[in-house]
């Protein structure tokens, strides 16, 4: 095929000569090709027990660590269980911990690994096991039937429907982009090294309470169980899930500090509660 | 006898997109007692994928648009084949789901006054589409999800239905197994919702994940109820083609809808080059014009990358097969260049797009923002399924009820954008609505425990017959049917080719009963893949079928050795049902005569 920089501008019109598409500068470059073989050390296991596996599997450009999970499976280990979904990072199914790093793996490129010695892939260890890279996340979802729904204020006109405006919107679907991968509860040490799952809802649940206490709709209060069933406390704000969130959600400084902000003015500033009170009361 | 757990529902829904969760909610809010079956976690599913949004005629933005309007828009670009019925329902219905949906807390991006904005997309004359950036479909399945967890609903997750169950020509349930451990489940219902999606795993270049594999449709069939126009598949104009790993992925048609241009390896806006003859009083006649399209002008018609699917597709074929393509087989897709028409087009095309830029920057190495993106058709959708009524989604199995892609009639020979998401909330809920009512009026069918057991057995034969070692295993099986019907069945289509693909399903069905796999019952995806094929061979078999059977070219349909469409060709629906003899058997069926006011509309709308 004819390299794109062999095009003339003759050929172009001259309104698209200045879309210059074409223009090799700004062609997409490759980074350098990877080429031949890597090893990957995969956890093989069950509920109780497992181990390391080497595989040795041919990689090539542009591969994710998920491609090669999947090569592995379909050439050597048919039976290697892993999760996954929509392969470009929107479905938040496949998480795993990579080289020791929480991931998805269908964004972690080879490329920016280092292939000189084995890849070590291993299941989200905050949660049990069940097999390979697949784990028992279904606490998660329980955790989400516990936080109160939304609930909306009274539609804004007459035909049912509200006005709000795009800067009230923005704020919260910063959280909404969540795609419930459950890295953050994968690193939070509160649940994966204390193993306070009864009392602590994790990050992921306390972004989920703040896009619904910030929600420009949201008539609900949540502040009480935030302190309670909630143990917003137990966190200690080390920003841990921030860091490793797919979607780049600020969770802590965005979601979690405003909600404990608002759990101090509400059970612990006495004064400010007095006052909320009164004008409560005036309002009524 | 193998052990299972038995289940009891009102109500069974099979899948958790958008679609199957819509109609779980409807159905209990009617009061039934619902079972909601996900083949994956729950919010996992397909619609997660859809970006660039959902199409109702609210008249947010252009106070033109209406449901005449959305529904002429719809029938035009399936080309006449559409259930008309299915076509006005939604076009009326459309606008409350999505209301609806905030009340539910979803947030779409707003207008200046603070209504839910509406954006451009191929084939719909007025910006439609309430969108959140690039993510409304994470948007839509979250707010149905979060909805539907309150509503007393069981979920069964990572499970997968192997068989519906029938009792005298009505279905009585139906059996699966757990992935997890991979024991077996028997549900029995008053009514079956089947909401399984699409066929993508058919082809080896496609947008869809692991799951899509034809689940519903085959069920469905094997059942006893009929499908139709299973021809129709929609390959989407722009899919990632480089680096190899990303093949197929998805660049949402809202890239073209804020401006973005189609170009080839010569730098020409080659989509100008063809404009069919029915598009062309709606098309801009110059670059200029299709611009002031995007940015809102009223006055201006649309570009003609925004024409429909079908018609992009091929003519993204063409520029590849006649020499100017882009270095890796596709054409250039190009958003970068409207940084010579409004300052701070970088900031506003990450704000529109932030999910297709990230994309690129991770998977590619490309910043959109500066370089245009290397795009070919990917197969994307299936307009074909299964056969319902457009008013209840009531199929021919009685008690059997099918919504959103593995339901067929609403998008006729080629779907809108956008109109997949209205679909499953429009007619996820009539489904829904009509199984709760169903199941009101019917009590459990009686399963038959020997059919049961046939079910769980066939199943287990896989292991019985241990792991192939000459390449003959499920993975190898389904790579070698996705590459037939990639290469005899994709966009271009003749007979003979067809022809070739019919023997070769022929000999994989043979060589998917001789598949054996290793290991043990416990999560173990050779063996669901193995599962999966039985499907994935049906919904090809019939997919053939269909297209030698509808010699013409029409929407998703291009027969290359019958290029036109032929007149006659809008006035049947090829229907598949499963003989007595276990073998397919098609049929044109008239497309009832559509009433008079609608056909007025069609034509005031031209």
């Amino acid at each position: 095929m004819t390299s794109p920089g062999s095009v003339t501008t003759e050929t172009m019109q001259p309104d698209l000569a200045e879309t210059g598409a074409v223009d090799e500068q700004r062609l997409p470059k490759a980074k350098p090709e990877l080429e031949g073989r890597a090893t990957f050390r995969v956890w093989r296991g069950g509920r109780e027990s497992g181990k390391l596996v080497d595989y040795t599997t041919s990689i090539s450009p542009g591969m994710v660590v998920l491609d090669a999970i999947h090569q592995i499976q379909a050439e050597q280990a048919n039976d290697l269980a892993v999760r996954w979904n929509c392969k470009a990072g929107k479905c938040g199914s496949c998480s795993a911990e990579v080289n020791g790093s929480p991931k998805l793996m269908c964004m972690t490129r080879l490329s920016e690994l280092p292939l000189d010695k084995p890849v070590t892939v291993e299941p989200m260890r905050a949660f049990p096991p069940i097999k390979d890279l697949v784990t028992d996340v279904s606490w998660n979802f329980q955790v989400k039937q516990r936080i109160k729904p939304f609930k909306a204020r009274a539609p804004d006109a007459p035909d049912g429907t509200w006005r709000m405006a795009q800067s009230d919107v923005d704020r919260v679907q910063e959280f909404r982009k969540c795609i419930e991968c459950f890295l953050c509860q994968d690193v939070c040490h509160v649940l994966r090294d204390h193993h306070l799952h009864e009392e602590f809802i994790g990050p992921r649940f306390l972004v989920h309470v703040a896009a619904l206490e910030m929600h420009p709709l949201d008539v609900e209060d949540r502040v009480e169980e935030l302190r309670r069933a909630h143990g917003i406390a137990y966190c200690n704000i080390t920003k841990c899930c921030t860091k490793v969130c797919p979607e780049h959600i600020t969770i802590t400084d965005n979601a979690i500090i405003p909600l404990k902000e608002r759990v101090v003015d509400e059970f612990f500033d006495p004064v400010g509660k007095l006052v909320k009170i009164f004008s409560r009361g005036a309002r009524d | 006898m193998t052990e299972y757990q038995a289940f009891e529902h009102d109500v069974l829904v099979i899948g958790a997109g958008g679609a199957g969760l819509r109609a779980a909610i409807a159905a209990s809010t009617a009061g039934a007692k619902v079972g909601l079956v996900c083949k994956s976690l729950l919010g996992k599913a397909h619609t997660v994928m859809a970006e660039g949004g959902v199409a109702a005629a609210l008249a947010n933005v252009d106070d033109r648009d209406n449901w005449k309007v959305h529904f002429a828009d719809t029938v035009r670009g399936g080309q006449y084949v559409n259930n008309w019925r299915m076509a006005q329902l939604h076009a009326k219905e459309a606008p409350d789901r999505v209301r609806e949906l905030e009340a539910w807390g979803a947030l779409f991006d707003r207008t200046p006054d603070g209504r839910i904005l509406q954006r451009n997309f191929g084939g719909h004359k007025y910006p439609r589409l309430a969108h959140v950036g690039d993510r409304t479909g994470l948007e839509m399945i979250r707010t149905l999800q979060d909805h539907s967890i309150h509503q007393g609903i069981d979920v069964h997750m990572e499970c997968t239905i192997l068989q519906l169950l029938t009792d005298g020509g009505r279905v009585s349930g139906a059996v699966g197994y757990d992935r997890e451990r991979g024991r077996f489940r028997l549900f029995r219902a008053k009514a079956v919702v089947l909401a399984t999606g699409g066929i993508g795993r058919a082809y080896s270049i496609t947008s869809n994940s692991w799951e899509y594999t034809g689940d519903g449709q085959a069920l469905a069939y094997h059942a006893g109820a009929a499908l139709q126009d299973m021809e129709f598949v929609q390959f989407h104009p722009t899919g990632m083609i480089w680096p190899p790993s990303v093949r197929g992925i998805l660049v949402t048609e809202g890239v073209r809808g804020e401006g973005g241009v189609l170009l080839n390896r010569l730098g020409k806006r080659f989509m100008f080059d063809d404009i069919p003859e029915n598009y062309r009083s709606q098309t801009a006649d110059s670059e200029e014009e299709g611009w002031r399209y995007t940015q809102g002008d009223k006055n201006a018609r649309r570009p003609p990358e925004l024409l429909t699917r079908d018609h992009v597709a091929r003519c993204i074929l063409r520029e590849v097969r006649e020499g100017r393509g882009s270095p890796h087989g596709g054409v250039f897709l190009d958003i970068s260049w409207i940084g010579k028409r409004m300052p701070d087009a970088r900031k506003h095309i990450i704000k529109k797009l932030p999910s297709m830029y990230h994309q690129f920057k991770q998977l590619a190495d490309i910043d959109i923002t500066t370089t245009p993106m290397e795009v070919g058709p990917t197969t994307h959708y299936i307009m074909g399924g299964i056969r319902v009524d457009g008013d209840t989604q009531s199929s021919t199995l009685l008690g059997l009820f099918a919504a959103g892609e593995c339901a067929a009639g609403l998008h006729g020979a080629n779907r809108l954008g956008g109109n997949s998401l209205s679909d499953l909330l429009v007619f996820g809920k009539r489904a829904g609505d009509f199984a709760a009512a169903f199941a009101q009026d019917h009590r459990l069918g009686e399963v038959d425990l020997a059919e049961v057991d046939d079910a769980i057995r066939y199943a287990l034969a896989p292991f019985e017959r241990g792991a192939s070692a000459d390449g003959g295993g499920p993975y190898q099986v389904q790579q070698e049917l996705q590459t037939m019907m990639q290469t005899l069945v994709g966009i271009v289509r003749t007979e003979p080719e067809m022809k070739r693909a019919l023997t070769g399903i022929d000999r994989l069905k043979e060589r998917a009963r001789q598949v054996g796999v290793a290991g043990n019952r416990e999560y173990n995806p050779g063996w669901h893949t193995g599962l999966d094929l039985a499907n994935l061979l049906t919904v090809s078999e019939a997919i053939t079928r269909a297209a030698i059977e509808r010699r013409e070219s029409r929407g998703g349909h291009f027969r290359e050795d019958y290029p036109e469409k032929d007149p006659a060709g809008a006035t049947f629906n090829i229907v598949i049902r499963k003989g007595e003899d276990a073998q397919m058997q098609l049929s044109r069926e008239p497309i009832p005569e559509m009433p008079a006011e609608l056909k007025r509309i069609v034509q005031e709308q031209r």
